[in-house]
């Protein structure tokens, strides 16, 4: 389940739904829709970042050590980085 | 001062518009429109009032165009009929969803085909479950009175939604009818300046129209039912301040002629006026019969309904929609709904009449009241039928 609450009751609804503090969409974890997740191995890796251009959830980024990872917080499991990736470092696997 | 005119009521639906200043108007121009943006657009260019008119590419541009507008806190109006009210569907959920006042003129027309541009209620029925206040006028004068009391509706901060009203194409936009405009004075102490509720501005940012999980989708629902069926006890308010302050009385469901009366026809729009000419004529055959003539659609007046058919034995109802393999055409489907639990409730026939511009005449009425005469002897077993199909 992702984090962010929603309001308990229809009375607690927005008039409209309006939203009216921006830039709260990050406070849902979309990562909570994933049924596969991406894993890297280190030693494939040739830190290319083609995963991180490709992926359409922008929650790939490069890490202390230089390799790119994904924030599972909002990866959806769509794979494509895995499909992307030509030296075959990322593999998609069963369970979020 | 009121000013007593004779003009076409598109002219005059204009007119009534323009006193009260919306901020932005936008429409499609051409058939299936009418005169009424037309009007504007002339009414705009003479610099008679200080609008943004919008002359944009479609129906569906015209109504984002409002529904845009109206976002940033802006006065909203727009007109259409028939096929260009369809285009504009996929919008009409949002305004009403976002709770924008905004305000249409329904020219009502057939929807094609075989085309016709001339009247019935497919438009609007083909629309019915979009969210908006929907008003039915019967003539000329209503037509003026409800698009001023329109915004008074629509953008009360208990309401907050958007509103159609509803005038017979040809055989109201076209005709000319005398007609009291009140004065600019007038108006503005009848209707105050619209004051947002939230409005879209780079200074205060929030966001409008937003993704609705199904986490939240049904309370989202909900919410919006709960706000239109609200909405009547301010249409009721906002009606009686007009009665008040201008001395023509409006109400959800009008009454003529019906006490004691063992037969009643129910009418929307402009034939309303063509009925009464018929319970006039019948009353004075000794025919027991009285009209309703059903203003408000949306939100739908049950009790009011309940009320004005109590002691009647045959309720005749009449559509000018077919809804194509349903029980019943959708006013009569409507009706029978709301009576359904009533112990005492009369016997309903459901007649659907003056289809793409047929002419509804007195005559007709009276057939109709004898077939529901008929009716209460025989009881029939159609749900509806087609009046005056050839073939039948």
């Amino acid at each position: 389940m992702a984090d962010k609450q929603w309001p308990e009751t229809w009375q607690e609804f927005n008039l409209g739904g309006m939203v009216f503090s921006p830039g709260n969409a990050c406070e849902y974890h979309t990562g909570s829709w994933r049924d596969q997740r991406p894993v890297l191995d280190t030693s494939k890796c040739i830190k290319c970042g083609i995963c991180y251009i490709f992926c359409p959830e922008g929650c790939i980024s490069q890490d202390a050590d230089g390799y790119f990872v994904a924030d599972l917080d909002y990866c959806k499991g769509c794979g494509i980085c895995a499909h992307e990736c030509w030296p075959g470092a990322i593999t998609m696997v069963e369970g979020g | 001062m009121t000013k007593r005119a004779g003009m076409e009521i598109a002219f005059a639906a204009a007119e009534a518009v323009a006193l009260c200043k919306p901020d932005v108007v936008a429409a499609y121009p051409i058939t299936p429109n009418t005169h009424i943006p037309e009007h504007l657009s002339d009414i705009v260019a003479d610099g008679r009032i200080d609008a943004e008119f919008i002359c944009v590419e479609s129906e569906h541009s015209a109504l984002s165009a409002c529904c845009g507008a109206s976002a940033t806190g802006a006065r909203t109006f727009t007109a259409t009929s028939s096929q260009g009210l369809l285009f504009m569907g996929e919008v009409m959920p949002i305004v009403s969803a976002m709770r924008l006042p905004v305000v249409m003129a329904i020219g009502n027309r057939a929807l094609s085909a075989p085309i016709n541009i001339w009247n019935d209620h497919s438009d609007i029925m083909s629309q019915r479950d979009m969210g908006w206040i929907s008003i039915f006028a019967s003539n000329g004068q209503e037509v003026v009175d409800m698009a001023i009391q329109a915004f008074k509706i629509a953008e009360h901060r208990e309401v907050l939604l958007p509103l159609n009203i509803n005038l017979d194409g040809f055989q109201l936009t076209h005709m000319v009818e005398p007609i009291l405009f009140p004065d600019q004075a007038e108006v503005d102490r009848f209707l105050p300046e619209y004051k947002p509720y939230a409005t879209l501005h780079p200074d205060k940012v929030l966001s409008m129209g937003t993704l609705g999980m199904p986490e939240i989708f049904t309370e989202a629902m909900k919410a919006k039912d709960v706000a239109l069926i609200n909405s009547k006890k301010i249409i009721l308010q906002v009606w009686k301040e007009w009665e008040e302050q201008f001395g023509r009385m409006y109400e959800p469901i009008e009454a003529y002629k019906t006490e004691g009366a063992d037969m009643l026809l129910l009418t929307m729009g402009s034939m309303g006026d063509t009925a009464e000419v018929a319970i006039d004529e019948l009353r004075k055959r000794k025919v027991s019969a009285g009209l309703l003539r059903l203003k408000l659609w949306r939100p739908f007046p049950i009790e009011e309904l309940r009320n004005a058919v109590k002691g009647a034995k045959v309720l005749a109802v009449m559509d000018r929609a077919v809804s194509f393999g349903g029980s019943a055409a959708p006013v009569g489907a409507e009706i029978r709904a709301a009576l359904y639990g009533e112990p005492d409730r009369p016997l309903i026939i459901n007649e659907i009449i003056g289809l793409g511009g047929r002419d509804v005449t007195v005559g007709d009425f009276i057939q109709i009241v004898e077939k529901a005469a008929q009716a209460e002897k025989e009881k029939p077993e159609e749900a509806y039928e087609i009046y005056g199909v050839r073939g039948s």
